[in-house]
């Protein structure tokens, strides 16, 4: 860096000399800010990705267990049953971090997460290439398909043999709740970059293999391709009846509809009564449509005289008001009623909360979607 | 006679492979490729532990047919295989009508006298090829017998592409897969077409990088670029079968031959010297 400078200011003697005083050091402070490294180092070529060589990666895991007894030993824990979840949990407490990018705070990982998985050498002392499919550019992904139309004509083999025996069976996979892995899973598992023609290539081949009737045989080669889809079951938790002083059954349920918010007691044996914030609902609520609303689930379930109902509601107006206490009755209701009646109710949208909202009112226009009036000119 | 002729001409090109522990050969190895295989220097003056290496080389080519390749077939198991039915007239490539017999209803008869010749000399060639530990590659782009192909390579332990062939694969390899890549030293074409029915761009490209080229042609394919040409069907299912096998006993028989001669001249050595 020094020699750099040095050479650029006696290059510049002659042109210093021609220059008045004053802004001669600030050309020179001028010359010293621009000179870097980089003008040094000429005609060298990009280096590509880094390429991690094993030696590298044992001392790094080498290094990430002795830091992990060390973070154990700073956090009064056992080093020996230290795991992932509590380091991340001292990191976090050691390092703080304000950074709204998650990946961008500090982290401590096993270095087979940090760093990328790369291929080994491909060749050996004598040059010549380990894998038979080396000279195609892409070997993981042929010798992928080359093995599932192995296994394709195995189980054709399979089931001329069973007809020579006069048998016939089938074994079928089973695919539902599973999905085929996607390209980027895919991708990850061979280590090796796709184009979307391979990958659909792919996903034919193993579709056609399943479609096969004895394709059982090779099942769990085949599931090892299929995801599990996230089984979603959404079991609502059902309270149990609670009984009050005089024996009668009785539940609860909280229900919302815009801004409403409101809290319902369904009492069983009743005549039905319904009172909303002590007052009777036939004065509460004037309009017959608000009615109607708090009757429906009752209806729906045949069950119109035969409970009572004590309900306080705040916040929004009337018909948000009827519809949050629809909501909270009928989520109260699923404690009286089987699991089935339950599910009619789901599906029926009683038990579903009602997201709509007032939309915002957008600038440029007059209301969320009125624009102002258009005039030609 | 052509094919010992051939050998001792590429012999230079094998000697700078054989020797590859040390730095000289790969510079050797690649300026052969480039230049052409009159300008490989000389191999080192044979100290003791290659004087084996000589002999181990020399040896097979004082004879004409060293792993007896002959036996391996006869006239009648082509005609079985049915290796002699071309394809219809209109098809003939005009380069292939000196391999041709005649012609029967519209339909070419390959001349299974020169077939047997021709494959004498390809399987001759591949056992030398292998017998020096040369890497063998098996191209042929037909559908119906890719995965065959592909199980005959592994079974060999050789190197086997039927499947789309990438532009610079031997061309631009150092840029394809790295630096300090062997190309391959002989190529097989099972199937010399693509499946457009033009040839297979293979054949230019190992023509270009001086790979020599052993190929099985079909009454519509063009010969003229191919080392060792092999008159024949490529595609009935029993000829490809029959190839793949011939092919796959003479690089096993090469090298075990390959094997059993260093541990003769191991013993020989200790022998001698004991």
């Amino acid at each position: 860096m020094a020699v750099a400078v040095r050479r650029v200011l006696r290059a510049s003697r002659s042109w210093r000399a021609a220059l008045g005083g004053q802004e001669r050091w600030r050309a020179e402070t001028l010359r010293l800010i621009c000179t870097t490294t980089a003008v040094q180092k000429r005609n060298v070529p990009a280096s590509g990705p880094e390429k991690y060589t094993e030696a590298f990666i044992k001392k790094q895991i080498e290094e990430f267990n002795l830091g992990k007894r060390h973070l154990a030993n700073m956090m009064g824990e056992d080093p020996e049953t230290f795991t992932q979840e509590d380091i991340d949990k001292a990191i976090a407490y050691l390092f703080p971090s304000g950074l709204f990018e998650k990946r961008a705070r500090p982290v401590m990982k096993h270095p087979n997460d940090i760093f990328p998985k790369q291929r080994a050498m491909q060749w050996g002392e004598d040059h010549r290439p380990f894998h038979f499919l080396f000279y195609t550019g892409k070997q993981s992904f042929y010798s992928l398909m080359h093995e599932i139309y192995g296994k394709m004509l195995d189980i054709q083999k399979y089931q001329d043999q069973l007809k020579a025996q006069d048998l016939d069976e089938k074994k079928q996979i089973n695919l539902i709740g599973s999905r085929w892995l996607i390209k980027e899973e895919l991708e990850e598992m061979l280590v090796e970059k796709l184009s979307d023609h391979d990958y659909s290539l792919c996903i034919r081949l193993l579709e056609r293999l399943v479609t096969l009737p004895c394709c059982g045989i090779e099942e769990e080669y085949v599931l090892k391709f299929r995801k599990e889809l996230d089984t979603q079951l959404k079991k609502v938790v059902i309270e149990p009846l609670q009984y009050d002083d005089q024996g009668v059954a009785f539940s609860t349920g909280e229900g919302k509809r815009k801004t409403s918010r409101a809290t319902v007691i369904v009492y069983d044996n009743g005549n039905g009564k319904i009172t909303v914030n002590g007052i009777d609902y036939l004065h509460y609520f004037p309009v017959i449509q608000d009615r109607e609303q708090l009757m429906f689930p009752f209806q729906f379930l045949g069950r119109l005289g035969k409970h009572n109902m004590v309900c306080t509601v705040l916040g929004g107006g009337s018909s948000s008001q009827a519809g949050a206490i629809r909501l909270a009755s009928a989520r109260a209701l699923c404690s009286f009623v089987t699991e089935n009646e339950a599910e009619f109710m789901r599906q029926a949208g009683l038990l579903t909360y009602d997201p709509r909202n007032k939309e915002r009112k957008k600038p440029g226009q007059e209301g969320a979607r009125r624009k102002f009036t258009w005039k030609k000119r | 006679m052509a094919a010992a002729r051939l050998l001792r001409a590429v012999a230079p090109r094998f000697r700078g492979l054989e020797s590859l522990g040390k730095a000289a050969p790969r510079t050797s190895q690649l300026s052969s490729r480039l230049y052409g295989t009159l300008l490989a220097p000389e191999a080192n003056p044979p100290a003791d532990p290659n004087a084996i290496n000589e002999k181990l080389i020399t040896e097979p080519l004082k004879h004409s047919d060293f792993f007896n390749v002959k036996e391996l077939f006869s006239l009648k198991d082509l005609f079985d295989a049915r290796v002699h039915l071309g394809h219809k007239e209109g098809c003939r490539h005009r380069f292939m009508e000196p391999y041709i017999f005649g012609c029967r209803l519209e339909q070419d008869i390959i001349d299974l006298d020169q077939t047997v010749k021709h494959l004498q000399l390809a399987l001759n060639f591949t056992a030398h090829v292998a017998y020096r530990k040369g890497i063998i590659l098996f191209v042929s782009r037909n559908r119906q017998f890719g995965h065959l192909v592909e199980v005959t390579a592994k079974d060999c332990g050789e190197y086997a592409h039927t499947r789309y062939w990438q532009g610079g694969l031997l061309t631009n390899a150092h840029v394809q897969y790295g630096s300090g890549i062997r190309l391959p030293d002989l190529i097989i074409f099972i199937s010399t077409l693509n499946n457009v029915f033009e040839p297979h761009v293979a054949v230019r490209d190992a023509a270009k990088m001086n790979i020599p080229t052993v190929g099985v042609v079909d009454t519509n394919c063009n010969p003229s670029i191919i080392t060792y040409p092999i008159p024949g069907n490529d595609d009935s299912p029993l000829a490809v079968e029959l190839y793949c096998k011939l092919f796959k006993m003479t690089i096993t028989r090469a090298k075990n031959k390959r094997k059993q001669m260093e541990v003769l001249y191991g013993l020989q050595n200790k022998a001698e010297s004991g």
